[in-house]
Formats: structure tokens, sequence, C-alpha cells
């Protein structure tokens, strides 16, 4: 099985790096890109019987800091 | 007073946090991250500066999963004492004996400078060698230094008494201002700015020593 978990940070938690991206783009011309939130993609091999369980327990416990993240579980 | 310096992959100030507190009086060991356990009678646990494991995934995520962390959990919970500078600070909230998290600096920049803190408690063994309200000045060098927790965890820890240090000029949109808290017990610290890089005259500055010192007599006499 292949999960891949998208980690984000919270909505209200300051993402400097999303902003500098926001205005680079302004910067190059793209008008109109209202909000640039940066997050990370964490794609796992996982062996025969993993569980989407098993996915989100690795995720409490490394893959994301839910002081200031959120994560979202897909597998494929 | 028996001290430990843990070092992970990546730690870069291990020997300057061994040398402050050697120099303090305290009986230092090092400690590997793979070491299952703490060295026996340990009183307090020092967690250095540095980019442990390259600040992979984020900054102290993994080294907090590392055995050795394991020990300096129970041994906190036990009652001992811990302090965590800069990225030792990130350990011990990736750990969760500390509240909140470090994000990216605001301005995104690294930030390697001296900056103005204001000691906000001497109730604890770290700050009791200042007065309350005193202003020192403290290195900084860090990426990720932006202390962020919700309104409700900043409130708590100002009601409980339990920030040490803020800045006086904001280097890093840390919320509060918050440079260094103290947990529930007012054993456990973590700062972002380097005392043990203010510590004698050859660093020209020398307002991190009292916080050994304090430590010391807190410890000896304990």
């Amino acid at each position: 099985m292949k999960a891949r978990v998208h980690v984000m940070l919270k909505n209200g938690v300051l993402d400097p790096q999303g902003a500098a991206v926001q205005h680079a783009l302004g910067a190059l011309g793209f008008d109109g890109v209202e909000g640039v939130r940066q997050g990370k993609v964490i794609e796992l091999d996982l062996a025969e019987g993993a569980t989407e369980a098993q996915v989100g327990e690795m995720c409490e416990k490394l893959l994301a800091n839910t002081v200031i993240e959120s994560y979202r579980i897909e597998v494929l | 007073m028996k001290a430990a310096v843990v070092q992970f992959p990546g730690s870069n100030c291990d020997r300057d946090m061994a040398v402050a507190l050697e120099k303090s009086g305290a009986d230092v060991s090092v400690v590997w991250h793979k070491d299952a356990e703490l060295p026996a009678g340990v009183d307090l646990v020092a967690i250095p500066g540095g980019f442990s494991f390259g600040d992979y995934l984020r900054c102290g995520a993994i080294a907090a999963n590392s055995p050795i962390c394991r020990s300096v959990v129970a041994h906190a919970e036990r009652g001992g004492y811990v302090l965590g500078v800069c990225n030792g600070f990130q350990v011990l909230t990736e750990t969760g004996l500390l509240p909140g998290a470090l994000l990216r600096n605001a301005g995104l920049k690294y930030i390697c400078k001296t900056v103005g803190l204001k000691v906000e408690t001497s109730n604890s063994g770290y700050t009791e060698g200042y007065n309350a309200g005193a202003e020192i000045g403290v290195p900084i060098a860090h990426h990720d230094g932006n202390y962020f927790a919700d309104e409700d965890v900043i409130a708590r820890l100002q009601g409980d008494d339990r920030v040490a240090f803020t800045y006086t000029d904001n280097p890093n949109g840390s919320r509060a201002d918050i440079a260094g808290i103290l947990s529930e017990n007012r054993r456990v610290l973590g700062m972002m700015p380097h005392p043990e890089r203010a510590f004698e005259e050859a660093h020209g500055n020398t307002d991190g020593q009292r916080l050994f010192a304090g430590l010391m007599g807190q410890l000896t006499s304990a």
C-alpha cells in the first residue's frame, strides 16, 4: 500500500513562506493571488497489511506537529 | 551537581553548554542520542543548540523521538531539571514537555545577533539570580524561533508566571514577545537565546552567567 500524507499549517498559524511566495508571484505579474499556504507532502511505501489507522498514528507521533499543523491521509 | 548534555547528530552548541556548566561547578557528562539511559544521579539535563538531524521534517522533531529523549521525558516527569536552548527548546516543545511550537522567523531570515531580553520572573531555579524586570543581552542564532501557541496557552503561561524571558525588541515574530518559558513545575526551561554564549569575559558579555549560577545554587542546596 502507498499512502500520501499532506501536512499543512493550521489556519490562523502565520505562514511566512507562503506569504513570501505570494509576494514573489505578484512581482512576476501574476495578479489576483489572494493567498498562498505552503505545506509538505510525504509519500509512504507500506508493507502489505498496513492500515490507514497506522498512518494516522504516524502522523500524530511524528509526521505532523498537531500544535501547528493539520494532516490529511490519501491512500493510493 | 551532576549534569548531562545530550548530543544529537547536528548539535553544535553541546561543547559550549558543557563548558558553561563545568565552569559553573557541575560534574558534566555528554550523552549520545542513541543511549537509552541517562547517567545515574543526574540532576540537570541540558539539550543544546544546533541542527539536530539536519532540521529534517521539523526542527527538533526527530531528536524528540530518539531513545535518549524518552529518558529525558521520564527525568522531567520525576521532577528533574531540563534546560533546552535554541534547538533544545524546539526539541522540548516537540516532546510535549513544553507547550507551543517554534515556527520559521516571521522575517524568514536566519538571525544571529545579541538581543535584549527582559527577565519576566525570578521565580525559578534558572532565573532566581536575576531581578524580575531586569534587562540583559543574550545572543540568538536561529531560523525557527518564532514562538507560537494558541491564545489560551499564552494566557495560561502569563497567568501562571511561566514566561521566563521576553524580547525587548521582538526579532522573530514570537507571540507575546516570548523568548523562553517554564514548565508547570518550573523545572523545565526552554529558551531560544543562548546563555552559554554570554558566559565568560571572552564572549564580551557575561549576562548568561547568572542563569547557570542560579541553577547551581538551586541544585547543590537541594
